[in-house]
This record gives C-alpha cells, sequence and structure tokens, in this order.
C-alpha cells in the first residue's frame, strides 16, 4: 500500500525506479529484435534509402563548374551580367588559366557539357578552345580577351559568360527548373520558350493516365474480386489462377502480344473489319498512341487492383446482405449503403498501388506509348541512360517522388490511410 | 400436415422440402402452421435444418418443393426485401461502417421515411432496449450483449408483424442470456408480433416459447407447448433431446386398457403408457423422468410392478438430490428428489425398489 501512496517514482523491489528496472529489461529484448532485422535494415539502407538520398542531392548539386574553373569562377563574382558588357580581361585570363589546366586532364569536356544543358551550342565553343588553349602559355601570352575572341566568336557573347557565372555555385535549382520548363535568366527564374517546353506536358500526362488506368483497373477488378470472393473454394482457386497468371509470364512477352492484338494489321482490327464494323481504309490506331499505353498497362496492373479488393472482399460477411434485404433494401440499394462501403480499404489499397506502380512506368510505355503515350520515367531514363544529364533526371525523379507523397497525404486526409487493407 | 383452410394461420409451410446439391434432402417435408402473436421456437441438433426453415421463411433459399404462405398468399416469389419481415442474425449483422442510429435508421430510409419520423422511431426503439444512450456509437464500440439488444431493435424499427432470430444469443454468457431470454419474451408479448425463434439450447426453447417445434433429421418430430414437449414425448427422440430422462429397452408382452406391460431385456416387468406401440411382441424404448421416479414404498401405488435397484452415487445439488442407480443393467438410471425435511438420502451400495404411475412412463419407438 505504501508504494502506491509515496509521492516519488514507483520503486521496484531493489529500491531502483520501477520505470528504469522495466527499461533495462527491455533493451535487452528490442536489442536482440535489432539485430534480428539488422540484415534488412542494411539491405534498405544500401538498396533503398541511400539511392533515392543521392537522387535528391544530385538533383541539385552542381560543383562541377566550381571545380573546373576555379579562378574564372572567383574572376566574374565581381562581374554584373546585367550591365550588358563582357567581363574584363582577368576573367578571360582566369578562364585560359582554367581551360588550359582543364584541357590537359580532359574535363572541359565535362564542363561544356554540363553547362551545355543550359545553354545549347556552349559545348563545342569549350571543345573547340579546349584543344587550342592547351598550347598557349599563360604566363606570357596576354592579353587573352581579343585572343579568345579570335580563336572563337562565341567568347565574345556576353549569355555565354552569364551562364557561367550563373551556374558557379555548389547547389543549383537549374536542374528542378529546367524539370518544370523554366531556367535562370538574367532577371532569375523565367518560362523557356514555348518550343522547349515538354517536361509539364509530360508530368500532367503521366498523372493524367496513371489516373486513367486506375480507374479502369477498379471498374474491371471490382466485378472480378467479388465474384473471387464468392466463388466455392475450388472455382475461386482456379480463377485466382487465372488472375495470377500474367505474373507467370514475362512483361516483355505480354506488352509485345498486345502490340500483335492492337496495330492496325493486328487481330482486333482484322476482326472488326471482318466482321464490317470498321472500313479497311480507317482501321483504328489503337497502339502507339495513349489508348495503347492505357489498354496494356491496364492489363498489366489488373492483379495489383484485384488482390486488395479480394482480401477485403473476403472478411465481409454475407449475412450484413442479407440484414440489409431483410430490412427491405433492393439488390442495389444493400450493394451501395452496404457492401460496397465495407469494401472502400481495398480499393483504396489497390488504387494507391496501381498509381504508384503506373506513375513510374516505363516499359510499357516505352513500347507501346509511340511519342503521344509515353510517361515522365522513360524521360528520366533518357536523361539517365542517353544524354548523361544525371541532375535532370533526378530532379525529374525527385519531382514524381513529391507528386506521389502529396497525393498520399490527400488521400490519408480524404480516405484515411489506416483505413486501407493489402491483406 | 397443415391445414390450408385454416383462417387463423398466419405463417404455414405446406409440404416443404429443401435440398442444397440435389442429393439429400436437408428439410423432409415440412408442415406448419402458426397462428398470428405465437413465440414459436425451433429446436434441434445441429445440422437439423433450422436454419434453413428460417432462411426459407426470409426469402433467402428457395424451397425445393412444396409452398410457404404468409398471411394466407403465399410468398415462394416474393423476394427478401418485400417480405417486411424483421431478422435477428446469430453474428448481429449490424452494419459496421454505420452508427447505431444510422443502422436502426436504414430499414426506414429505404421506406422513404420522412427524417423526423425517422428519428422518433429509431429514438422509440433504442430505449425500448435501453440503449437510447448509445445512438453515436458504432457497433465494435459496444459489448456482446449491447450489439444484441440493438440487432433486436433494428429487426423491430419498421414494426414488422413477423420476426425470425436465428440463435441470437448463442453468443452471450448464461446470466445475459437468461435476461435477454425475458426481455425477448416480454418485447414480443407487449408488441403483440410473431416469432420464430431458433436454438439448440433447450431451457431457453422450453422457457420462452409458447410451442416448440423440435427437429431432428430435416423433420419436425414433435410440435407442442413446452410442458406437453416435456411430459408427453410423442418419440424417443423427443424424449431424449428435452431435457433429462431414462430409458430402459425391452419387448411389449400385451396391452390392456391402455397400459402396457413391458418386459425388460433383464427379464422384469413394468407398466407403461402405450405412445408409439400397438402390439404385443413390438421392441420398444421406454422413457422416465428422473423426478417421477418413486422409492418411499409407502408413497408407491399398490399393486404396481416395481424394479430392483443399487445406488451408485449420491450427488447434493442444494435444492435437489441427484441419485445414480443401476436397474435393469442401465448404469445411468438418475432420480432426483426434492431437498424435503422428510427426504430420505440414499447411500452408495444400498439395495432399493423403484416405481412410477404406469403414466409417467412411456413406452416409445425402440
Ligand atoms: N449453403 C449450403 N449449401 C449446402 N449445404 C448446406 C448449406 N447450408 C446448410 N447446408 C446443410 O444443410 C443441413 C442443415 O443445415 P442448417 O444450417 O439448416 O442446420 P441448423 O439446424 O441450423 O444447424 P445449427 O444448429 O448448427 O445452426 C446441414 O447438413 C448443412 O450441412
Ligand atoms: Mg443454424
Amino acid at each position: 500500500m505504501s508504494d502506491i501512496t509515496q509521492s516519488g517514482p514507483v520503486l521496484a523491489a531493489d529500491g531502483r525506479p520501477l520505470k528504469r528496472s522495466l527499461a533495462r529489461a527491455l533493451r535487452m529484448q528490442k536489442l536482440r529484435a535489432l539485430l534480428l532485422i539488422a540484415p534488412l535494415l542494411l539491405f534498405i539502407l544500401v538498396t533503398f534509402i541511400l539511392p533515392v538520398a543521392d537522387m535528391l542531392f544530385r538533383s541539385v548539386e552542381n560543383r562541377i563548374v566550381q571545380d573546373t574553373l576555379p579562378r574564372t569562377v572567383e574572376v566574374l563574382a565581381d562581374w554584373d551580367p546585367a550591365s550588358g558588357q563582357l567581363p574584363e580581361e582577368a576573367a578571360f585570363a582566369a578562364l585560359a588559366a582554367d581551360l588550359k589546366e582543364a584541357a590537359n586532364v580532359k574535363t572541359h569536356t565535362k564542363v561544356a557539357k554540363r553547362l551545355n544543358y543550359e545553354n545549347p551550342g556552349l559545348s563545342s565553343v569549350f571543345r573547340k578552345s579546349g584543344r587550342k588553349v592547351k598550347n598557349w602559355d599563360i604566363a606570357n601570352d596576354g592579353p587573352f580577351r581579343e585572343k579568345l575572341i579570335e580563336l572563337n566568336d562565341g567568347w565574345g557573347d556576353v549569355e555565354l559568360w552569364r551562364t557561367i557565372k550563373t551556374y558557379s555555385g555548389t547547389f543549383t535549382s537549374g536542374y528542378f527548373l529546367n524539370a518544370v520548363d523554366m531556367r535562370l535568366g538574367a532577371e532569375g527564374p523565367e518560362v523557356r520558350p514555348e518550343n522547349e517546353r515538354i517536361y509539364n506536358t509530360m508530368l500532367i500526362r503521366t498523372m493524367r493516365m496513371s489516373l486513367i488506368i486506375t480507374f479502369s483497373c477498379i471498374m474491371l477488378g471490382y466485378p472480378v474480386a467479388w465474384i473471387l470472393a464468392n466463388l466455392p473454394t475450388r472455382q475461386a482457386n482456379l480463377l485466382m489462377i487465372l488472375v495470377l497468371l500474367p505474373f507467370w509470364t514475362s512483361l516483355l512477352v505480354r506488352t509485345s502480344a498486345w502490340k500483335i492484338l492492337l496495330q492496325q494489321q493486328g487481330v482486333i482490327n482484322d476482326t472488326l473489319v471482318w466482321i464490317g464494323l470498321v472500313d479497311d481504309a480507317n482501321r483504328l490506331v489503337l497502339i502507339n498512341n495513349e489508348l495503347g499505353t492505357i489498354i496494356a498497362m491496364t492489363h498489366i496492373l489488373l492483379p495489383f487492383m484485384i488482390l486488395p479488393m479480394y482480401s477485403v472482399m473476403q472478411t465481409i460477411n454475407p449475412s450484413y446482405l442479407r440484414a440489409a434485404k431483410s430490412l427491405g433494401a433492393t439488390d442495389w440499394t444493400a450493394f451501395w449503403r452496404v457492401y460496397f462501403p465495407q469494401t472502400v480499404p481495398g480499393i483504396g489499397a489497390g488504387s494507391i498501388l496501381v498509381f504508384i506502380l503506373a506513375v513510374g512506368y516505363y516499359i510499357t510505355p516505352a513500347l507501346v506509348g509511340g511519342t503521344k503515350g509515353t510517361f515522365i520515367s522513360n524521360l528520366i531514363a533518357y536523361h539517365i541512360s542517353t544524354s548523361g544529364n544525371w541532375g535532370l533526371g533526378a530532379a525529374l525523379g525527385a519531382i514524381l517522388l513529391a507528386v506521389v507523397l502529396a497525393l498520399y497525404w490527400v488521400y490519408d486526409k480524404i480516405v484515411g490511410i489506416d483505413n486501407v487493407k493489402l491483406g | 400436415m397443415a391445414d390450408a383452410s385454416n383462417v387463423d394461420a398466419f405463417v404455414e409451410f405446406e409440404r416443404v422440402q429443401k435440398s442444397y446439391d440435389g442429393e439429400n434432402l436437408v428439410v423432409k417435408d415440412l408442415n406448419l402452421t402458426m397462428p398470428k402473436g405465437e413465440f414459436l421456437t425451433m429446436l434441434g441438433p445441429s445440422g437439423s435444418g433450422k436454419t434453413t426453415c428460417l432462411m426459407m421463411l426470409a426469402g433467402f433459399e428457395t424451397a425445393t418443393h412444396g409452398d410457404i404462405r404468409l398471411g394466407g398468399t403465399s410468398i415462394n416469389n416474393i423476394p427478401p426485401h418485400k417480405r417486411g419481415i424483421g431478422m435477428v442474425f446469430q453474428n448481429y449483422a449490424l452494419f459496421p461502417h454505420m452508427t447505431i442510429a444510422e443502422n436502426l435508421s436504414f430499414p426506414l430510409e429505404v421506406r422513404k421515411m420522412g427524417k423526423s419520423e425517422r428519428e422518433a422511431k429509431v429514438k422509440r426503439a433504442l430505449d425500448m432496449v435501453e440503449m437510447g444512450a448509445f445512438g453515436g456509437r458504432r457497433p465494435s464500440q459496444l459489448s456482446g450483449g449491447q450489439q444484441q439488444r440493438v440487432a433486436l431493435a433494428r429487426a423491430l424499427v419498421f414494426e414488422p408483424e413477423l420476426v425470425l432470430m436465428d440463435e441470437p444469443l448463442g453468443a452471450l454468457d448464461k446470466q445475459l442470456r437468461e435476461k435477454m431470454q425475458f426481455e425477448i419474451t416480454h418485447l414480443a408479448h407487449s408488441l403483440g408480433i410473431t416469432v420464430v425463434y431458433v436454438t439448440h439450447d433447450q431451457t431457453e426453447a422450453l422457457t420462452m416459447s409458447d410451442r416448440v417445434a423440435v427437429f431432428d433429421d430435416g423433420r419436425i418430430q414433435q410440435i407442442a407447448p413446452p410442458d406437453q414437449l416435456y411430459e408427453s414425448p410423442d418419440n424417443s427422440f423427443v424424449a431424449q433431446f428435452i431435457g433429462e430422462n431414462n430409458t430402459l429397452e425391452g419387448t411389449v408382452k400385451e396391452i390392456n386398457n391402455g397400459i402396457a406391460l413391458v418386459q425388460l431385456d433383464d427379464g422384469e416387468l413394468i407398466d407403461c403408457k402405450p405412445v408409439n406401440v400397438s402390439r404385443p411382441g413390438e421392441r420398444t424404448r421406454v422413457s422416465i423422468r428422473p423426478e417421477r421416479v418413486e422409492y418411499n414404498k409407502e408413497r408407491l401405488q399398490e399393486g404396481v410392478h416395481t424394479l430392483k435397484a443399487e445406488v451408485l452415487e449420491f450427488i447434493y445439488m442444494g435444492d435437489i438430490f441427484r441419485t445414480r442407480l443401476r436397474v435393469a443393467g442401465n448404469d445411468e438410471f438418475i432420480i432426483k428428489t426434492r431437498n424435503a425435511p422428510d427426504q430420505v438420502r440414499l447411500q452408495p451400495g444400498q439395495q432399493i425398489e423403484i416405481g412410477w404411475l404406469p403414466e409417467d412412463c412411456r413406452a416409445l419407438d425402440a
């Protein structure tokens, strides 16, 4: 009794505070649990968290200009590009020195490539000059202003110097601005000219098509999940195999099959022409456009919608529907007021899964999307593997990540994330 | 057999059969007539077809053969939602995504009732089961007994004339069960509704019902008021199923003046009331209730046959004594005696003679 009435902390039998004894007892347990999941944690760290962090870092990182052209960057700090005047001789001298050094270790092409993303044409100026400048004597050959302009009149362009100055910081918002069709102009961020805009359109198209695909999956998957949940076990298992069958065949094979079905000389068009629904001269364009991507991706992602819906529907006792009907509800009312609301968590889980997968999908749009049906991820892949502009790829990836997280947040606000059941 | 011309009949099953798989009949030739306002219980072992009958009445299963009538009209082709039958499910089936008030309001909404009228009825129904304070809660926030009350209120709120209940108290503990048994019968009688109640708890059936229909093997074995069912079972299944019962097997020797003389398998003779036997030579199973057995010689009738018995066990149960005997080779012969001041307490090993009134000993089918 005295234990309870005393004012201080509750004490354990040995006189130590109970809280501390409990923590000590639990620490061993927690440590052991941690050890068990340590391999997994390590795996996730190496394969997931680090790459994502690296991606986020790359999307703003910009050391290369500073590292390759240190003297130039320093001198240009005092120059005001808004004046419309070329920088002083000192800047040209510093550039010549930097360029000579860089050309010797061949890093001038890299900085050229980087700056070329921001100001197309800049790359050749660097490359051509680099070869010549390598042989100059920096100490004695001055002054360099005329010499450089003579070598390549690109150096007489104020815009070139502005680009170097703008992108001389350690970090840059340039990649992100680029990813939303903007750039750092003389007066801060500005929208790119019409003919250079592409990413916003792609991002919006990706979102719109992913939503359409998610919606199609709901419409097609709901009845299948319902049948699965209401068939006797044996037939349900058979049907389940059919649902899972796509997982057992290669994604490429399936996508190619869609090509055969959907192309203008394909099975579907042939059948429609044969029936007479479609004129031979006006065969339907079902592939290499948005429609093709939507059809093929809906098919591929359908199981991810069906499975969570099925697992939720399975837990709904049929007596709810009977109760609703005995209370006077028609079949439709019973479904809509009683059954459907209980399946919302399954629809939510399936939608999140399908949408997130769709937003990042890349093989199928690349194969059946043509030019009109490609996704933002196809551009990311292009920048990562073909153009080598990793920073832009990373920025696009980061934007995609942010959009998905934002949608997740919205979903949580509207439906509630604890209302999601995956099984 | 049901009498179709019966004007009082409210619920009628006429020659109803049901098969799920086309091979076995789950319900075989069911005939049943209920007047309005009756509380009828279907009692029977698991799998005897009680739920199936209820589902056919509610419209969730169709009868394979036969006719089901409600208020004189056949309901075979009326869909469940138009039958206007209230139903309480074993698992309550309260809609988990709706509050209690919304659950109760649901049947009124689908009947397109106005808002103020709905609210008044919901409130009245909740008050009736003493759940008025819980309207805003979700079913998962209620205890089992509270959910049960809500389910009852929901089945009654739209004022159906017929209410079906499928083991509504199955999930409750004994004390709550007894309380609810009382409340349900009380409500049913005060509202004047007709109730078909399913249970496999015989005490529940006996205490609640106007009549009990004992089911076995897809047939009604006997349908009678509780006292009649207990005291005059029609066959040995009912005798065994309802209450405690002693059975002895034997052969009918003769039947005279409504009394059958039965020779037990060990040769002893007893007097019985012939129920399911008509000819000498027939095999029979004799049934006697434990509290109708007498061992006090002075109270036994003159001239009746008695049996020798050995006391095996004496159990003191407070209000009664329960004594286990060996009678005619049966070690499970039980007698019950009231704990009265003049009552003799039998000792194990004691040899006694037992007897009974011939009408308490029923010669049933073997
Ligand atoms: N949907 C069904 N399909 C096939 N057979 C069924 C179905 N429902 C019930 N049965 C069978 O019909 C018989 C009667 O079942 P029913 O549910 O009516 O029994 P019950 O008397 O309610 O039993 P319990 O007391 O266990 O609830 C059982 O043998 C059961 O296996
Ligand atoms: Mg049942």
